[in-house]
Order: C-alpha cells, then structure tokens, then sequence
C-alpha cells in the first residue's frame, strides 16, 4: 500500500476512464487496509480509488508501477479479490496514505462483485499500455493550494461532471457473464439428472434387477466416461475397460516401445503422460486416461505393463525386462562399483533418478543389495550376508 | 410367463431398459451442451473466475469434466486440453527444478514459472487452475500432493514420505526459508530427538540444504521456499514476461 499516492482523482488531459466498481475495500498485502470500502476506478494510465462518503480521500498508483496480477477466487464468507503485484516505490515518491508496507502488493476486494469485468480490462490496459503512448500533460497538484492552469482546470471540471454522472448512474452489469451463468445452472440441472439415473441404474446392477448383457455394461460404462461420473460398479468387479481404453491401449502399445527400450525398459507415467500429450499437441489424454489404459495392457497381450511400487510411483515397463533380471543387473552394476547412489546408477543406465532408485530399491528388497542412510546420501552395497 | 414381463408387472423398471433411456438422455444432453459451449466456450477459456464457477457445480452435482478426454465436457468446452496441458507444464517445471529444491516448490513460484513458459500471449492460468490441474495429476502415482504453508501451498513433486511432523517444520520455515533446532524446540515445544530425526529426513530427501556456517547454530534451509522469496526482485524483462 506504500505504492499509492494521494491523487485529486480527476483525470489528466489523455486519460481515459476506462471502468470503474462500486463496493471495492482495499488490501494491504493479507491485511485490510484501514480505510472503508470505496470505488476503485481504473484508466489508462493509473489505477484510482476513493472513499464513497469522503470524496478527499482518493488514490492513485501509475499502472506502469504494477508487475503482474491474478485472481482470488470467492469462499464462504469472503469476497472475490484481485491481487496486484507491485514494482517497488521510488525514493523520492510523492506522499500517499501508506509510508510503508511489509508487502509488495495489493488486494482489492469486490464486495459488490464486478472483478470479472475489472479484471478483463484492467489485463486489456496492461497489454496495451497506452499509458506510453499517450503521456499525460503536467499532473495536477493534490490539495496543496498550487495552481492550475486555466486549460487543465476546464478538463478537470468537464471530466468531473463525467465522472460524476458515471457515478451516479450504475454501470450495466456484463450482461455475458451474467448470461453464462446463467446457462450454466440450466445445463448442471440436465446433467444432475443424468446423475441420478446413472445411479439408479447402478444400484438395480448391484442387486441385479435385470439382465444385463455384457454389451450392455460396456455401453454403461461408456456413458459414465462421457459425463464423466465416477462408476460405482466396475470398481468392484475389474471390467475390461471401455472401447476407448482399449484403443488407446493399442496406440500406447505402438507407440512406447522405442522410447521404452532407450530408457532401460521402463518410464515414470507422468514422463509417458507428458510424452504422449505433447506428441498429439490436441484432443489430449486425462492422468485418468492414461492409467486406465495402461490397466489393460495384461489383458490385451500387449508387451507393456503398468506397475506401481511401494513408494506409490507408477511406471510403464516393457514385458521383455523381467523383473530378475532387471535385479540381476543391478546387482552387477553395484558389485563392480562396489557401490551405487541412485544418481550415479541412473547415470550409468541413462534412467532417471527416480526410477534407478526404485530399482535399487527393489534390489534390497529382494536381499541382494543393502543401504547406507546418511546425510550424504544413500548408498547401496551388495549384501553379503 | 418370462421372468421379464413379471418384473414389469411390479413396476419396477429393469436395469437394460434405463440403460436404453439413458442412451437417449445422452444424446438430448450432448445437444444442451453444444448450445452451451457454442455460446459460452470462449468464456470458459477465457475466463478463469467463470472456470471456478463451473468445476463447482460439477463438483455439486457429481460430475467430474476432467476424468477423461473422451468426456463430452473435454471434447466440447475444451475444458479438457486446457487443464491436461496444464498438468504437463506442471510436470515439466517441476523436474526441471527438482535438482535444486528436491521436488518441493511454492505455488506462487510454480505458477510464475508455468506463466512464464506459457509465453505473452497465452491464455491466462490461475492458481485455482493450478490446484486442479495438479489434483488430477495424483492418478499417475508419483507423489503430487499440495501442503498447506503460510496462507497458500508446497506443491511436492517426488514420493518422498512427509507426515504431520515433516509438514508442521515447513510452515515453521515458511517465514524465514530457514530454520533452527532451537526455534523448532521453542515453537514446537520438541525434543532435540524428534528435530534432528525430521530434520535429517528433509535432508536425505534433498528438501533441506545445511548451512553451518551461519553466526550461531546451524541453519536449515529449504530451497523451496528461499528461491520463492529471492525472485520477488524481479528483472523488467521478467517483469515484462509476466504481465497478461
């Protein structure tokens, strides 16, 4: 709250008023600043505000002065904020409300909502920045008593009156958004519905009210993915996935082996994840996807397999690298080294870290190789006992 | 008579046919939500307060959008990509910082870094965007989780164990970056015992760097959170990068 400075409020000769909202209370980092609750104006140059029973009390930062902003969203109890990141002030500021502050930015909390149009302005200002473009004529003085010239003193009444009748007068609500909103709670009562006889049909499954084909279940579970609505069903009795999940099995399948075989035999899921999602560039595949297709490979007889270790990190591995001699090898490496960090055996492989730690890991488990648990590091050796 | 005539006698309606109704519903829902998304889709994208809003309700009513690409929210309200995208940018800066600060990293910090790979004129991400990019990335195992730490969060990267112990050290350093065994003892009202063991485990995780040189006692630092606190001091070019 250091960065602001007292301002007249009135507009300069260039300056636009861009928008402006009622019901704004003004931050100091976490804390609320002690001031009431006001309008926050914003032009195209600066970003004002001023108290709405005392109209001397007023405020102005230069936008140039701000870095970066980003959206609070609304909880119980709490308003919508803007957060706003500020350059730090110069030395030689003039005099503003705050002499300092612990932080280097500012909230302003829309206690009469209107952050979502503030907020697409204020972005749409701060990437034109016509503030640099059109410079604004000598800064009218705060309060002080100085002069103003004659031609300064005309624009400021004109943009007074402006001002004021923008004031007095209530802006439009964005009448989009409030549109969208709107459309939005009709379309989640369609789909609630279709929640409920999801359910519905998942219960008469459970207690068998009814025939069910297999066909028929895959079907089901296909409409639960398009609505994605958890299944109740499959998640007891293992079911052969969806047509989907099976497709893009086959295409992981296809397309895993070679980095698969230049990475050891077996990649981290979120490096696969990452790896497929920026090769298909759209139309991308969830974290969910991705696991329940790795989930059938068993079953389709592909040569890839999911699997999970104690740590919880999940991997896909070729079927060719068994797992003994994956343990054998390890247990070579470390024996002609006399001993192996996980970052000096995922060097030697080419693995990276993660996983030449579980392999390690494994190892010990299966009693081949035992630790050395130091601030150091951890080191395996080969167990001799 | 066959035992299907008799179930519809009772009324009750069998599981196939509400499968066979449900089928239509789909097909009539697709539609809403085609008019929906030929309306509002650039919102959605566009606009992230309005994406709360919307993973809310879904939430409200049971719906997750995000569990597949193959879902009709995915395909048709883009919502999908926006956030799948999301999770691999996640990711990606996550590994490439886990060198230096062991796979622990503020979210203020990972969501500068995930604007700034994003580039000028990309759409713009919010931390909620964030939060829930990163909550699907826990089906894939690999230990992502979010920590609660001095009014926002740790994002933690790697499947290193940290229990209630492990978490309540990090708030407490949260402040300075650091922290001492004796502020532990003091704040926490521990024994040295308990400090050192927790503290020994943020080490060999590689969440803690050791400072013995400090005038007084050690200093335990954790990168996560000094690199956040150094990078306010942005450069103008960086200031510039990160404006929308």
């Amino acid at each position: 709250m250091d960065r602001f400075l007292w301002s007249s409020g009135l507009l300069e000769m260039n300056e636009t008023l861009v928008i402006q909202q009622r019901g704004v209370r003004l931050y100091d980092g976490d804390e609320k600043a002690k001031l009431d609750v006001g309008v926050v104006l914003l032009s195209t140059h600066r970003l004002i505000w001023r108290d709405l029973k005392n109209h001397e009390c007023c405020m102005a930062i230069p936008l140039s002065q701000i870095i970066f902003f980003e959206e609070q969203a609304a909880g119980i109890g709490k308003s919508a904020k803007i957060v706003i990141h500020l350059h730090p002030a110069s030395p030689n500021k003039d005099p503003g409300p705050y002499q300092s502050s612990k932080f280097s930015y500012i909230k302003l909390s829309f206690k009469e909502h209107g952050q979502i149009e503030f907020y697409r302005r204020l972005s749409e200002e701060m990437t034109q920045k016509r503030w640099e473009r059109t410079p604004v004529s000598q800064p009218i003085p705060t309060g002080t008593g100085s002069q103003v010239t004659v031609m300064s003193a005309w624009w400021s009444i004109c943009v007074w009156s402006v001002w004021e009748s923008l004031h007095l007068t209530p802006l439009p609500t964005s009448v989009p958004s409030s549109q969208a909103f709107e459309d939005l709670s009709k379309l989640m009562e369609k789909a609630k519905e279709m929640v409920e006889l999801s359910r519905s049909i998942a219960s008469k499954i459970k207690e068998k009210q009814g025939d069910i084909t297999e066909d028929e279940t895959i079907r089901f579970k296909s409409y639960l993915l398009s609505m994605g609505i958890a299944n109740p069903v499959t998640r007891e009795t293992h079911g052969s996935g969806t047509h989907y999940h099976m497709q893009l099995a086959r295409q992981l399948g296809d397309m895993l082996l070679a980095p698969l075989e230049e990475r050891g035999g077996m990649m981290a899921l979120t490096e696969v994840y990452c790896l497929v999602n920026r090769a298909r560039g759209m139309e991308l595949l969830s974290p969910e996807d991705l696991v329940n297709a790795c989930k059938v490979f068993e079953s389709l007889k592909l040569p890839l397999r999911l699997r999970v270790f104690d740590s919880g990190v999940m991997v896909v591995q070729l079927q060719s690298h068994s797992e003994e001699e994956m343990i054998a090898s390890a247990l070579d490496n470390v024996s002609e080294k006399g001993s192996l960090t996980s970052e000096e055996f995922a060097k030697l492989l080419g693995l990276s870290v993660l996983l030449a730690k579980e392999r390690l890991l494994l190892a010990e488990k299966m009693g081949h190789l035992c630790r050395d648990d130091s601030v150091e590091g951890l080191r395996f050796y080969p167990n001799l006992f | 008579m066959p035992v299907k005539a008799k179930y519809k006698e009772r009324g009750t309606v069998l599981a196939e046919d509400q499968i066979a109704q449900m089928s239509k519903q789909l097909e009539t829902f697709k539609t809403h939500l085609e008019e929906f998304a030929s309306k509002h889709k650039q919102e959605i994208r566009k606009n992230s307060q309005f994406r709360v809003q919307f993973q809310e309700m879904c939430a409200t009513i049971g719906v997750d959008p995000l569990a597949s690409g193959k879902g009709f929210w995915s395909e048709m309200l883009g919502v999908g990509d926006f956030y799948y995208e999301l999770g691999v940018q996640i990711i990606e800066v996550c590994l490439a910082l886990k060198h230096r600060n062991g796979g622990l990293i503020t979210l203020d910090e990972l969501h500068q870094r995930v604007l700034k790979g994003r580039g000028k004129f990309a759409q713009d991400v919010s931390q909620d965007d964030l939060v829930r990019a990163i909550k699907k990335l826990k089906a894939m195992g690999n230990g992502f989780g979010m920590i609660p730490v001095g009014g926002s969060y740790l994002v933690q990267s790697v499947p290193a164990e940290l229990n209630m112990d492990h978490t309540v050290v990090l708030q407490l350093a949260e402040k300075k970056g650091y922290v001492t065994v004796s502020e532990i003892k003091e704040s926490l009202k521990w024994e040295t015992e308990r400090a050192g063991h927790v503290l020994d485990h943020l080490l060999k995780e590689g969440l803690a760097w050791l400072d013995t040189q400090a005038s007084g006692e050690s200093q335990y630092w954790l990168p996560a959170l000094f690199s956040e606190l150094s990078s306010q001091d942005v450069t103008p070019e960086e200031a510039n990068q990160m404006v929308p």
